[in-house]
């Protein structure tokens, strides 16, 4: 693999990735990481639709017109979502009800449609193939951590098994109900930001612009 | 936004180009989407009848892993009701009949009045489809098809009742589009078996059974009809709440359970 392949790949798990740098695909990332199961699906419906975005935009690239090129790419990722979606209704049925209006709601996740204005259409078919797998995958990474961690606090389970055993069925565990709210999503999304640009510390923006303290002779 | 990063070369900008990308791209993607809806369709209508049948059956506290559900089936007895008198119809073979379909046919259906419609059906179909289970050949359980709105959409399920007419045995939802993990809880086993033995009429014949805020407590006087509720999802709860109210009133199967009642309709 080249080295510009693995980075397409690599790059946005971490260190380019759509959701903590970028803050792209927020949306999704709230509505559907009360549990885990789903959201697994919606990483893999996510990743799928975008590498096959990402690929039929960079196939048509030179002879796309810029004057209709944004149009082209919604009308190929919707019908890509339609696929999904009707799949997903034909081969994993229960999960599909729990998604319901979330895959239809790729069509309106920036990463996809950030990917292949910014990507695709500017780069190879190979190459952009593998920056949709890519970024799919680091979106997938952060719903996971955050899907966890709500399902785990929130319910005390993971994929539906009892790791925490509530008070309410016998056990010691009080789950924390805002886990389950929408809110909380942002919270673990930021500490998650805060965590990896600890680490990261190149990703921190830098300010916009500083205070400090004026001396007398400045405000004359 | 960065800028259109196609370099506008030669004649890719034509009009005449233009438009016959737009027409190619649309006749890709609709055939895409046309033959994706039309190979999966009968897949998806399998899963739905499968999964309706799993959920009668589950109500019933028939559904058992080992046995095929097609074959544990054939215990159950759809039998159609005439909403209005209540009586059972013998004119329709339930085996064809669809209450969705009739619901949309003017002929066959009726619009609920504005003001006892609390669970927003809309329009009903005159006739409903009930299930039965029998044990020894008398009725055991009547499984009774139910929907209403939630939060953010219509749940439908199923309310079963014991041979009275009165009792709760279970309910299920098999269709829903409420927040997973939140209003969802309307599917959860530990949330169902609350129900059991819960009654649906008081003495006096109305109809009481709802999801309360908060749970239930000892000495509330209604215990007998009041169901948990789950906060955060009072909304989820109250939708319950009103599809009970309408299901079971006289513009239901308030009809039809009083004929149960009163020994009527076997």
């Amino acid at each position: 693999m080249s080295s510009a392949a693995k980075r397409a790949l690599v790059a946005p798990v971490v260190d380019d990735n759509p959701v903590t740098l970028q803050v792209l695909g927020i949306c999704s990332a709230l509505a559907v990481t009360t549990a885990l199961l789903p959201s697994l699906y919606m990483c893999l419906a996510l990743t799928v639709v975008a590498a096959l975005a990402n690929t039929a935009v960079s196939a048509i690239r030179h002879v796309l017109p810029g004057s209709i090129r944004i149009i082209v790419q919604m009308t190929i990722i919707a019908s890509l979502v339609i696929v999904v979606d009707e799949s997903l209704k034909a081969f994993a049925f229960e999960t599909s009800r729990e998604l319901s209006v979330f895959v239809g709601l790729i069509i309106t996740n920036c990463i996809v449609l950030g990917r292949t204005e910014s990507f695709a259409s500017k780069n190879p078919v190979g190459l952009s193939f593998l920056d949709g797998i890519g970024n799919g995958l680091g979106y997938s990474v952060i719903l996971i951590l955050v899907a966890s961690t709500r399902e785990l606090l929130g319910a005390g389970t993971l994929l539906g098994y009892t790791i925490l055993p509530q008070v309410a069925e016998g056990g010691w565990y009080n789950p924390n109900g805002m886990m389950l709210l929408p809110p909380s999503a942002f919270f673990v999304i930021g500490l998650i930001i805060w965590a990896v640009r600890t680490w990261k510390a190149e990703q921190v923006e830098k300010p916009e612009f500083r205070i400090h303290e004026v001396h007398r002779t400045e405000a004359l | 936004m960065p800028e259109p990063v196609q370099k506008p070369s030669g004649n890719k900008e034509t009009v005449v180009r233009t438009l016959l990308v737009a027409l190619v791209v649309s006749l890709v993607c609709s055939s895409l989407v046309a033959s994706a809806a039309v190979v999966l369709k009968p897949r998806q209508v399998a899963n739905a009848i499968l999964d309706m049948r799993r959920n009668i059956l589950e109500v019933a506290g028939l559904l058992d892993p080992d046995v095929d559900v097609d074959a544990a089936f054939a215990r159950i007895e759809p039998r159609v009701v005439d909403l209005e008198t209540g009586a059972y119809v013998d004119d329709l073979d339930p085996e064809t009949f669809d209450p969705a379909d009739a619901a949309k046919d003017p002929e066959r259906s009726v619009e609920v009045p504005a003001d006892i419609d609390v669970a927003r059906v809309g329009r009903r179909a005159k006739r409903a489809l009930v299930y039965l289970v029998r044990e020894n050949g008398e009725v055991s359980k009547i499984i009774l098809p139910v929907s209403g709105y939630g939060l953010w959409s219509t749940m439908y399920g199923f309310l079963a009742l014991e041979a009275d007419g009165n009792t709760v045995a279970d309910i299920t939802f098999y269709a829903h589009g409420e927040t997973p993990g939140l209003g969802d809880f309307i599917t959860k086993p530990a949330w169902r078996v609350l129900w059991r033995g819960k009654r649906a009429f008081d003495p006096s014949g109305e109809p009481r059974l709802q999801v309360i805020k908060g749970r239930v407590s000892e000495d509330d006087p209604l215990a007998d009809y009041h169901v948990d509720g789950v906060s955060g999802a009072t909304l989820t709860g109250n939708g319950v709440t009103k599809m009970m109210q309408y299901w079971l009133g006289e513009h239901g199967y308030g009809p039809y359970l009083q004929s149960i009642q009163r020994g009527g309709s076997t």
